[in-house]
């Protein structure tokens, strides 16, 4: 027997053999370096890599390359068909009542398929409302940050931001967080008595698809560049603080809903009622405004 | 066998196997089905490697994914972090985070083994893309293929779906972003939206204690599981149809040709699996991908700028941020939140187009014969034009999800890059329709190869020394250009 | 022109990036914390060593900066703001990372090669310090910080701009400078935190305590060489980059493995 491709067999056995090398270096590595996340992966991805060299010059080298031809099979037989259908037909003679038993194995489909797909609401029923609605905020509710120190006004000055959350509530709740900006008191247009000294509070999740609106633009010098807003880091809707965070720019659909403040005896925080809408992505009914 | 030939005489290798199938054979009769199996003919053309590929990605998913899960524990359960990090030092974690640095930090070969599932996750996706555009701009969608074309779709999505779940599992800040989005995607659908949020979420977001254990199921059971039937069905039915192929000579719409099976494509197979591994890990080991330590923990309240998905999803995000802004009400009340229109209409219209699209052809063409051999795509340019045109569709939209940071550094306004991504993706499709399907036509009149044959010529050396020029169009390329020219009207009289 | 220069910084950031990978160590010891510290600018006009001082600034400023802030630093209608008040911090800050002066003042201001001699920002900004009663330059010491407050406090309050690992991004209407880079000293982060530059909020020192500022600084250093356990950190901004390695890297080689493996050998 004549060797097809000498050089190809002694090409395929020298990689088997790097290849055995470099993977016995991965078990070493792993023994006694397994930090080493580059040498492990180099060390695997060359054996590897050895064994895909050994298996390409064997393939396309080393062993038979003559093509061959192979008939298409057949599909499609009609007298075959029509006998296989006329099996199906003849199976169901002698049955009279056909419509009826139709009928009633309808009736069992259906009852069966409801049974099977009915125990999924034990996922989660009745009116989901109240748990989208959700929401630790009224009146009285202290603002706190996030180790749950009371926020107090003199940590704001004029174009400054913070995060802060209702006291005692969970801060993963999603009605929990707020972002709070200052801005000057002139400045806000739209529900003066609910921004004390100028300080707003804004729901820190997005109206649109619920990022937390993580961004806080407040200019330097307003002539040159943009007005303050709050801005959400996913698809960046842009909310105009000054007018009650009204949509300026971006995908979301509605305002943030904002947060009444009042300053309480100790100069801390205070809500001074609920939250003027719905958190987060708006869903069917929920209201707009 | 031929490594092997100066130990053993080749009769005693014959007996060998004899007694290997008999052994077989006694038990379960394989001869024909072996017999057939290794005669089965893959004609040769690289773009036929694109769906392995994703084949052999799938497999290293799967053994990769199953060490980590040996690790990783599906629990929103609060802990705190005293792993190795510094930076996280006493920070508060979920036990899913937690356990996802510790497969970082501390399992053996943890790290390279997250690394290599997930840029496998990212292969798997490229070449599910690659190859589905592969079978539409040659036409092996059509009769018989058009059921195996609805397996092939219905994979791509399971591919996202599956790809989003994972990278949602670990529980960092940019797994947490992306929830926050698919939650608000499914608030969003009309009628069911609130229903099917809560249903999913187990409570409103970021979840209720059962959430983080439906999500892991449906990362490593349901949808896996899935995928594997659907991949084993999509081969078997390739098995009975037997591979398409391109027109050329002898090939006609009742045969194969190609190499068969055993014993060389066998090996060629192989290395392209030992190969896309290769890649893999020399990828999870060399190059970084979700450093989920540096990333932090997820809260409702934190995000990050730049925070994008995996490449797969960006058309969706890109969607997302280009829809103008405002939630369909009547009155004062929401019928359809605005991520409706990225999240849930626009993959919708883009898989119902893929679905259809085989019997929309057929109800256009008239065409209702079985097509074993391929299309050039020049050679159906309608095909092709409206095909460059929807893809540019998408295209245009995922470039927009992601160009932001790259376009603001060149001083293009974010602002205007959004009108600009809008306007692009109603026009560019339009345009490039129209430009491809010139350019179709052209090449279908003048059959020029441009990817195939370069145009000058040839200088070559004769065996006295002397060089000589030689016309590219002569010689080699036009022996090809006649083996794979021949007008594809020959083969209807075979077929 | 403009263009130009910041494509030139996003290549000097990536070769940066390079050197990191190779040599961590050499720069960590050269970007550790130690670089000077300038004291807050004395009480104005206290000695005649600081009076000269702010004489010569204010004669740079009525050159460099007078025809958009005004002879008297009192601001011009649209074209810059008073600077009475701004403080030394907020002079410091522009003049030193290269921001101002700009030559169009409808421009974001962007990091750029500073204008001025250290000798002559010193004049500035002490001329600018003794306009009415803005912030001082801060004192910053990164190794009194800590790195595990510092990365929560980044990530709560500055990373919905300049993304968790500092490595910048944008907002309608601007750009979040990267702050992983050598170029940004401690003293700039601080000075950035108290004045707000540009678009950016600014935070006071009863809710960025001083020491909040060290931590954030110590994890800032830290973002400049961060644990990149897992290889090559492809600019540490994310999915993007990975996808384009997916694509194009890891396409194209198993582009060419399959056109090796799909073509027969013309025999």
């Amino acid at each position: 027997m004549k060797s097809r491709s000498p050089r190809g067999e002694l090409l395929v056995a020298g990689a088997l053999v790097a290849s055995g090398l470099c993977a016995a270096a991965f078990v070493l590595l792993y023994a006694f370096e397994s930090d080493n996340t580059q040498l492990l992966g180099l060390s695997l991805g060359l054996s590897l890599g050895f064994v895909t060299l050994a298996a390409v010059v064997t393939g396309k080298k080393v062993v038979d390359q003559s093509e061959a031809v192979e008939e298409r099979p057949k599909l499609v037989d009609e007298e075959l068909g029509r006998e296989v259908a006329g099996e199906m037909v003849g199976g169901a003679e002698g049955v009279s009542r056909r419509g009826l038993l139709a009928g009633a194995a309808g009736v069992a489909g259906v009852g069966l398929g409801a049974a099977a797909i009915v125990p999924l609401a034990s996922l989660g029923t009745g009116d989901v409302s109240e748990t989208l609605k959700a929401s630790p905020w009224r009146a009285g509710v202290r603002l706190v940050d996030e180790n749950g120190t009371p926020i107090s006004v003199d940590q704001l000055e004029v174009g400054s931001w913070l995060t802060a959350f209702a006291e005692g509530s969970d801060r993963r709740a999603l009605g929990s967080s707020v972002a709070v900006v200052q801005i000057e008191e002139e400045e806000v247009r739209v529900r003066r008595a609910w921004a004390p000294r100028g300080i707003m509070a804004y729901s820190k999740i997005c109206t649109h698809a619920g990022c937390a609106i993580a961004l806080f633009r407040y200019p330097t010098y307003e002539p040159t560049s943009k007005p303050p807003a709050l801005v959400c880091p996913c698809h960046y809707s842009t909310f105009d603080v000054r007018n009650g965070a009204e949509v300026e720019f971006g995908p979301a659909g509605r305002p943030l809903p904002q947060l009444p403040l009042r300053v309480d005896a100790q100069g801390y925080l205070v809500a001074a009622g609920a939250l003027s809408g719905n958190i987060g992505p708006s869903w069917w009914g929920v209201r707009k405004s | 066998m031929t490594l092997l030939r100066r130990r053993r005489p080749a009769r005693s290798e014959e007996e060998a196997a004899a007694e290997a199938v008999r052994f077989l054979d006694e038990r379960l009769g394989v001869s024909p089905l072996l017999k057939a199996t290794m005669r089965y003919i893959f004609p040769d053309h690289w773009t036929f490697l694109f769906g392995e590929i994703a084949l052999y990605s799938f497999i290293v998913l799967v053994a990769t994914g199953v060490y980590l899960t040996l690790f990783f524990e599906p629990s929103t359960a609060e802990t705190t972090y005293a792993g190795s990090y510094a930076p996280l030092q006493g920070a508060a974690v979920s036990e899913a985070y937690n356990s996802t640095l510790r497969i970082v930090f501390d399992v053996p070969a943890g790290l390279l083994v997250r690394q290599a599932h997930h840029w496998a996750a990212l292969i798997f996706m490229v070449a599910i893309v690659a190859h589905l555009m592969r079978v539409f701009f040659t036409g092996a969608f059509r009769k018989p293929r058009d059921a195996n074309w609805l397996i092939g779709v219905t994979l791509a999505m399971l591919g996202l779906l599956e790809g989003f779940a994972g990278y949602s599992l670990a529980d960092d800040l940019l797994s947490g972003m992306g929830l926050a989005i698919a939650y608000g995607v499914a608030l969003s659908i009309p009628l069911v939206g609130g229903q099917l949020a809560v249903l999913v979420w187990d409570g409103n977001f970021p979840g209720g204690p059962d959430f983080i254990s439906r999500l892991f199921i449906t990362h490593v059971l349901i949808v896996p599981v899935v995928i594997a039937v659907l991949i084993t069905l999509h081969l078997a039915i390739i098995m009975r149809q037997k591979h398409s192929q391109f027109p050329g000579p002898g090939r006609t719409e009742r045969n194969v040709i190609g190499t068969p099976l055993w014993p060389a494509y066998t090996f060629r197979a192989l290395g392209m699996m030992l190969a896309t591994a290769a890649v893999l890990f020399l990828l999870g080991g060399l190059i970084q991908i979700n450093p989920i330590w540096q990333y932090g923990p997820y809260q409702p309240d934190l995000g990050t700028n730049g925070a994008q998905p995996d490449w797969y999803m960006g058309w969706l995000i890109g969607a997302l941020r280009l829809m103008p802004g405002f939630d369909v009400t009547i009155g004062d009340a929401t019928i359809a939140g605005n991520p409706f229109f990225g999240g849930v209409l626009f993959p919708t219209v883009v898989f119902s187009v893929l679905y259809a699209w085989p019997a929309v052809e057929r109800r256009l063409t008239r065409d209702h014969a079985r097509h074993d051999l391929l299309d050039r795509p020049r050679d159906a340019p309608w095909r092709t034009a409206l095909g460059a045109g929807f893809f540019t569709w998408i295209f245009v939209i995922f470039v927009a999800g992601a160009a932001d940071r790259l376009l603001v550094d060149l001083g293009f306004p974010y602002e205007g890059q959004v009108w600009f991504f809008r306007i692009l993706a109603l026009v560019g499709p339009f345009l490039v329709f129209v430009f491809t399907l010139r350019i179709c036509r052209e090449l279908k009149a003048s059959e020029a190869r441009p990817l195939r044959r370069w145009e000058g010529t040839v200088v070559r050396r004769e065996p006295d020394g002397r060089y000589v020029e030689v016309e590219a169009s002569g010689n080699g390329a036009g022996r090809e250009q006649q083996r794979e020219g021949e007008p594809s009207g020959g083969h209807a009289g075979d077929g | 022109m403009r263009r130009f220069r910041r494509s030139s910084r996003r290549a000097r950031t990536l070769m940066v990036l390079l050197t990191l990978m190779c040599s961590a160590g050499a720069l960590y010891a050269a970007s550790s914390p130690g670089a000077a510290q300038r004291g807050p600018s004395a009480d104005p006009a206290s000695s005649p060593a600081t009076r000269s001082l702010i004489a010569r600034g204010r004669s740079l400023f009525a050159d460099g900066c007078s025809s958009c802030h005004g002879v008297d630093a009192r601001g011009i209608r649209n074209l810059g703001p008073s600077l009475y008040g701004a403080g030394a911090a907020a002079a410091d800050f522009y003049l030193s990372t290269g921001r101002m002066p700009l030559s169009n003042p409808r421009d974001e201001p962007t990091r750029s090669r500073p204008a001025y001699e250290r000798a002559d920002i010193d004049a500035l900004v002490a001329y600018v310090g003794s306009l009415g009663r803005g912030p001082a330059v801060p004192r910053v010491s990164p190794h009194q910080g800590r790195v595990d407050a510092g990365m929560r406090a980044f990530t709560l309050n500055c990373a919905g701009c300049h993304q968790v690992g500092a490595a910048g991004g944008i907002v309608t209407g601007g750009v979040a400078p990267r702050l992983d880079d050598s170029d940004v000293t401690p003293t700039q982060i601080g000075e950035a935190i108290r004045v707000g530059p540009f678009l950016m909020p600014a935070f006071n020192e009863r809710h960025i305590t001083e020491q909040d500022v060290n931590d954030i600084a110590r994890y800032l250093a830290l973002t400049q060489q961060p644990d990149d356990r897992g290889g090559w950190g492809i600019g540490h901004i994310g999915p993007i980059p990975e996808g384009m390695v997916a694509w194009l890297l890891a396409g194209s080689a198993l582009l060419l493995v399959a056109r090796l493996i799909g073509e027969r050998n013309e025999a």
